[in-house]
């Protein structure tokens, strides 16, 4: 392939990614508020859009579907809400805050592989359907974009001029700079499993059996992790209604509040994708090989898997101190971690060197 | 160097670094210092990534831009040191910063100038495409720079005891 057809066939499914990305993310927030209802004994958003059907004898008013059309009603509401910007922030950086917080959560789509080898067009060189396939650092480029994401929280609060806003934002770094280094050494997992740190090897690896079997911990801490810097409750304690009314972003409305809100959930739906790609297996299920387009089926499946545990979590606990959460971080996940790395590399090396083997014909087992 | 693209791309990241650079010296604002540094340790990324070595541009933003950045913000918040004006009270000195200052640049375009047009770096045709995986890595950090890494290792360990000493409570004394 000619660089042009890579950089067109990356345009094409980069379109078609984010495009769905963006439907999901609207989609995401309707089931967050269904199930979070129903959880809560109670029906959810259900007047906006709905099938009607036919009623059964003269029984009540029955309804397919009630509330799919909430998303669009939400977006068009954001659309038409006044845009206001107080007037003592730092105005640069106050515009600049909600992009920063959106673009790295669409950068993240680029290397997330969605299916196993499907040919769009004639191409011989792709391994599996992402928009940069074959990225050779893609681990590494999840964790770096991951940790420019930041900066978008820290400085809404810090733009804002505002005593709740900054305090959101100046929990939202701690908490995400003590995570990250749990998060990071946990992703040393799957690399050092699979060999490479490349997303496609790492799912092509698991063909034998999911990672989440062999390393239930490392899955464990990282799905934590993951809700740390994604900021959900339990940890979302930096936009604590309690206490800073609505943290970072408060002084935020219309859209650019609701760009904050894409991102969270953007995030939600690629770090469900991560979870899956790194410890579930990615797209690989029953009779993916015959059939390569069922790898999008089960990525979906996998994502809203994961999309439902983060809601029931959220309706089930309450939110964590600060003083637990930089406890859980640092005393309790980063030393599980580094000991499960330790663990985990010297397990490898042993199984390479045969050591296993030999300690078996010893006992007379082998 | 390589081909059109590649050179477009890299005169574009030089200026973004240069001025990134130039305006974090000149902004008023520690923030927006320190944003301006971000943009710089970012663009700086893309030259790695122009130069074959991905596995050094993730790290970069990973580590610079990420963790590093961050923790200056975080500190430049938490004391509120937005606005604090640099040196004040040490303008009688400002002839002695200026050589110093001075004899700093000459020495940099020099040393640079040498480089380029005796010493023979950045003739140099392709460079060789860096095999990124982990076992590469491992066995190019472990074999040809084991001293270095060791003691790098030694001092961040020094680091981290020093703040465990410093961070301490003192027992109260009864």
């Amino acid at each position: 392939m000619t660089p042009g057809q890579i950089a067109l066939r990356a345009l094409i499914v980069g379109f078609i990614v984010s495009f769905a990305i963006i439907t999901g993310f609207a989609y995401t927030t309707l089931l967050e508020r269904k199930v979070l209802a129903r959880l809560q004994h109670r029906i959810g958003p259900n007047r906006a859009g709905y099938i009607p059907l036919p009623r059964r004898g003269g029984g009540p008013e029955r309804k397919l579907l009630a509330g799919f059309l909430q998303p669009a009603a939400d977006a068009v509401k954001l659309f038409f809400k006044e845009d206001m910007t107080p007037g003592k922030v730092d105005r640069i950086t106050y515009t600049l805050a909600p992009m920063i917080t959106v673009i790295p959560a669409i950068v993240l789509l680029a290397v997330i592989p969605w299916a196993g080898e499907i040919n769009i067009f004639g191409a011989e060189f792709t391994p599996y359907f992402a928009i940069a396939p074959g990225l050779n650092v893609a681990v590494l480029f999840l964790l770096a974009i991951t940790s420019i994401s930041v900066y978008g929280v820290v400085l809404a609060g810090w733009a804002s001029n505002s005593k709740y806003a900054i305090l959101g934002g100046i929990r939202a770094s701690a908490q995400m700079i003590s995570y990250e280094l749990a998060l990071g050494l946990t992703v040393l997992i799957p690399i050092m499993l699979a060999d490479s740190m490349n997303l496609g090897d790492i799912v092509a690896a698991q063909a034998s059996g999911w990672f989440v079997f062999r390393q239930p911990i490392a899955a464990i801490v990282f799905f934590i992790g993951m809700m740390a810097e994604l900021q959900r409750a339990p940890f979302d304690l930096l936009e604590a209604e309690q206490e800073l009314s609505a943290g970072f972003n408060v002084e935020y409305s219309g859209m650019r509040f609701g760009m904050f809100f894409m991102a969270e959930y953007m995030k939600m739906i690629i770090f469900s994708a991560i979870i899956a790609v790194l410890f579930f297996g990615g797209y690989r299920g029953p009779f993916v090989d015959q059939w390569p387009g069922l790898g999008f089926l089960y990525m979906i499946l996998k994502i809203v898997f994961f999309l439902f545990m983060m809601i029931w979590i959220r309706a089930s606990f309450p939110r964590f101190r600060y003083d637990q959460l930089m406890g859980l971080g640092w005393k309790r996940l980063l030393p599980i971690s580094v000991f499960n790395f330790i663990f985990t590399a010297v397990m490898i090396v042993l199984y390479e060197e045969g050591i296993f083997d030999s300690l078996l014909k010893l006992i007379g087992l082998g | 160097m390589g081909s059109g693209p590649v050179i477009i791309l890299f005169i574009l990241m030089a200026l973004v670094s240069i001025t990134a650079a130039v305006m974090m010296l000149r902004s008023h604002n520690a923030v927006h210092s320190a944003l301006w540094l971000v943009l710089n340790f970012t663009a700086i990324a893309v030259l790695y990534v122009l130069l074959n070595a991905p596995f050094i541009a993730m790290v970069q933003i990973t580590v610079y831009a990420g963790a590093i950045m961050v923790l200056f913000l975080f500190v430049i918040m938490l004391l509120g040191a937005e606005q604090l004006q640099a040196m004040t009270g040490v303008e009688g000195n400002e002839r002695y910063h200026r050589a110093v200052a001075i004899v700093l640049v000459v020495l940099l375009v020099g040393g640079f100038g040498y480089l380029v047009t005796l010493g023979g770096i950045g003739s140099g045709g392709e460079t060789a495409v860096i095999d990124a995986s982990p076992v590469a890595l491992g066995l190019r950090l472990f074999e040809g720079y084991v001293l270095p890494f060791e003691v790098t290792g030694v001092l961040l360990l020094a680091a981290i005891i020093g703040v465990a000493v410093f961070t301490r409570r003192k027992k109260k004394e009864a």
